[in-house]
């Protein structure tokens, strides 16, 4: 794991162009994690606009953004463990690719959830593999050759020599994710679902971190339990204010429900498809675009009330 | 929703119209099937559940025959105390107020795999005899006809939940088949026979339209326990793509009682976010 570092790190502050341009680069294996909440979707439409080639998106639950990413023509091949479009229906895209090879296949890694979490663990720790008590009796294995039995150099319960199921590591060139805030030099606080974050970001070589906002050094430092990732795992922090749409970002702004379900309708007519993302991605010069032509109105219909935390005691010495 | 479950959203299909005294208008299929899967829970503690039918079920069987029942949903919340009925597994609602809020590693490593759950809720486009499951594709895995969304948690909810519930809008013998396309989410009995022994006994409860099916453990089949009133139990078998097996003495399921049907209409979903 190496990382960008500058003596003050204000130089990992940078726009999300310059981050994709820096660090996502075609043929990549890149991470883009957030369970439900917190999802990077500008990040992935960013990727979009650069018109990235061939790369291997590695994701648990592969949702609207990545259909988007393959309809872009970005990926080649998908490592997930989920691939729908929450629970309101499907994904177009990827349906036509996996069912028609229309226009063009996509080779796809299909896992559980655990087993992709493991790959996580086992990528963030350097580990050659990483057992699970899953896929016993499953077809899985059969199509994914990487989900493999070893035998437990230990006794299992009864004595006997245990079979268990191992999978390998995942190591992406780069993980980005999207968090409520950071300070200048990358600690991210993330609070509400974390999801596999962390490990998506310890798993990989590079780091990008996308926040609602960036906060002094001190807001951070009146609460360090709530840094998820610290400074020296994040190679560049991206400021982009609601930058999760259509997912949540817990306090700042709800979900869009209504798009997820309407995504459904515009991912099924491949025109349509191309319709939206010639308007909302290729015809916005970046997310600050994107949102604003969304509208104040819109965006007032996500807004969130307050519901405050009780502050905690760190305590200081007298 | 990323553990699949049945979809709220699907038509109901021939929903048995119930008298209610006291409630107007007909039971529909999602208040059946969650009454039904209610009063399963009886006396569990722990229930691992996705967004829509779980949903309803869990929350009326905490009003009455589950008081202490806690959710644990795949988003990695436990016990929640949503303002608003939730309309996904990670709904901002479900998050404030909540008792804890576990990262992934720590809900699949430690709680699910840890033997923490008593009730895992799952939904399949297809189910055999043994309560195995398929929710990856119909057809052939590298060219499928239909591409499903696949696992998402179901592999871990079945080999580490005590017991398995699985509630299936259509029952039909292409979803109650004699061989799965696919087995993405095995049961004890495949997982044995390939020498690996899993925490749980795998499905115990299938609740249909038309009734309910049961297994007590490794080793059995899924057998028809219970019709709901009007149905034969030859329909069933008729709707079951392979020879079901029948118990010695099949039950009627008793309709949902206006007390039941009341707290699902009133108290847990009155804005009919899943009783569509």
């Amino acid at each position: 794991m190496e990382r960008t570092d500058t003596a003050d790190g204000a130089g990992k502050v940078m726009s999300m162009r310059e981050a994709v341009a820096t660090f996502v680069h075609d043929g990549a294996t890149v991470s883009l994690e957030g369970f439900t909440h917190l999802i990077p979707t500008a990040a992935g439409h960013e990727i979009i606009r650069q018109g990235r080639r061939d790369l291997t998106v590695v994701r648990m639950t592969a949702d609207i953004v990545v259909d988007q990413m393959i309809a872009a023509g970005c990926v080649s091949r998908l490592v997930s463990s989920f691939v729908g479009n929450s629970s309101a229906g499907s994904l177009g895209e990827l349906r036509r690719r996996i069912e028609r090879a229309d226009p063009v296949p996509l080779a796809f890694e299909e896992y559980s959830h655990y087993g992709m979490i493991c790959r996580y663990l086992a990528g963030s720790q350097r580990l050659p593999f990483y057992p699970l008590r899953s896929y016993g009796g499953s077809d899985l294995p059969a199509v994914n050759s990487d989900l493999r039995k070893v035998t437990s150099p230990y006794p299992g319960p009864d004595g006997e020599p245990e079979q268990i199921y191992v999978v390998p590591p995942v190591n992406p060139d780069v993980t980005i994710i999207h968090a409520q805030r950071a300070d200048r030099r990358g600690n991210t606080q993330i609070w509400g679902l974390t999801g596999i974050q962390a490990e998506a970001v310890y798993a990989a070589d590079k780091a990008i971190v996308v926040v609602e906002e960036l906060v002094g050094d001190e807001v951070v430092r009146s609460d360090p339990n709530r840094t998820l990732v610290p400074a020296h795992a994040v190679d560049a922090v991206v400021v982009c204010p609601r930058g999760a749409h259509p997912s949540f970002a817990q306090g700042y702004y709800d979900r869009d429900n209504a798009f997820y379900r309407a995504w459904s309708h515009i991912s099924k007519d491949p025109e349509r498809l191309r319709e939206w993302l010639a308007r909302w991605v290729y015809g916005t010069a970046d997310h600050a675009e994107y949102t604003a032509r969304l509208g104040e109105e819109f965006w007032a219909g996500l807004a969130v009330g307050e519901a405050l935390s009780e502050p905690v005691n760190y305590g200081r010495r007298l | 929703m990323t553990t699949p479950t049945a979809d709220p959203s699907a038509p109901a299909a021939a929903a048995p119209l119930t008298d209610a005294p006291g409630v107007t208008g007909p039971v529909t299929s999602s208040e059946l099937l969650s009454v039904v899967a209610s009063r399963e829970l009886a006396s569990r503690r722990t229930v691992f559940a996705g967004i829509g039918l779980p949903t309803l079920a869990t929350e009326l069987a905490h009003l009455t025959v589950a008081p202490r029942i806690e959710v644990v949903y795949e988003s990695g919340v436990c016990g929640a105390h949503p303002s608003h009925l939730p309309e996904t597994i990670a709904d901002a609602v479900l998050i404030s107020g909540a008792e804890a809020v576990l990262s992934m590693p720590a809900l699949f490593g430690c709680v699910l795999q840890g033997g923490h759950i008593d009730v895992g809720f799952l939904g399949a486009a297809q189910i055999d005899r043994w309560g195995n499951l398929n929710t990856s594709v119909i057809g052939e895995w590298e060219s499928p006809s239909v591409r499903l969304p696949g696992s998402g948690g179901g592999v871990e909810v079945m080999a580490n939940s005590r017991e398995v519930f699985v509630v299936m809008r259509r029952h039909d013998p292409r979803s109650f088949t004699g061989t799965l396309d696919f087995c993405t989410t095995p049961g004890p009995d495949r997982a044995l026979a390939e020498g690996i022994r899993p925490l749980g006994i795998g499905v115990t409860r299938v609740i249909t339209e038309l009734g309910i099916l049961a297994r007590e453990g490794v080793g059995e089949e899924l057998r028809l326990v219970a019709v709901h009133p009007g149905v034969t139990v030859e329909q069933v078998r008729a709707a079951t793509g392979w020879d079901l097996k029948v118990a010695d003495a099949v039950g009627t399921v008793p309709p949902p009682t206006a007390a039941e049907l009341r707290l699902l209409r009133e108290d847990v979903d009155p804005d009919r976010v899943y009783l569509r």
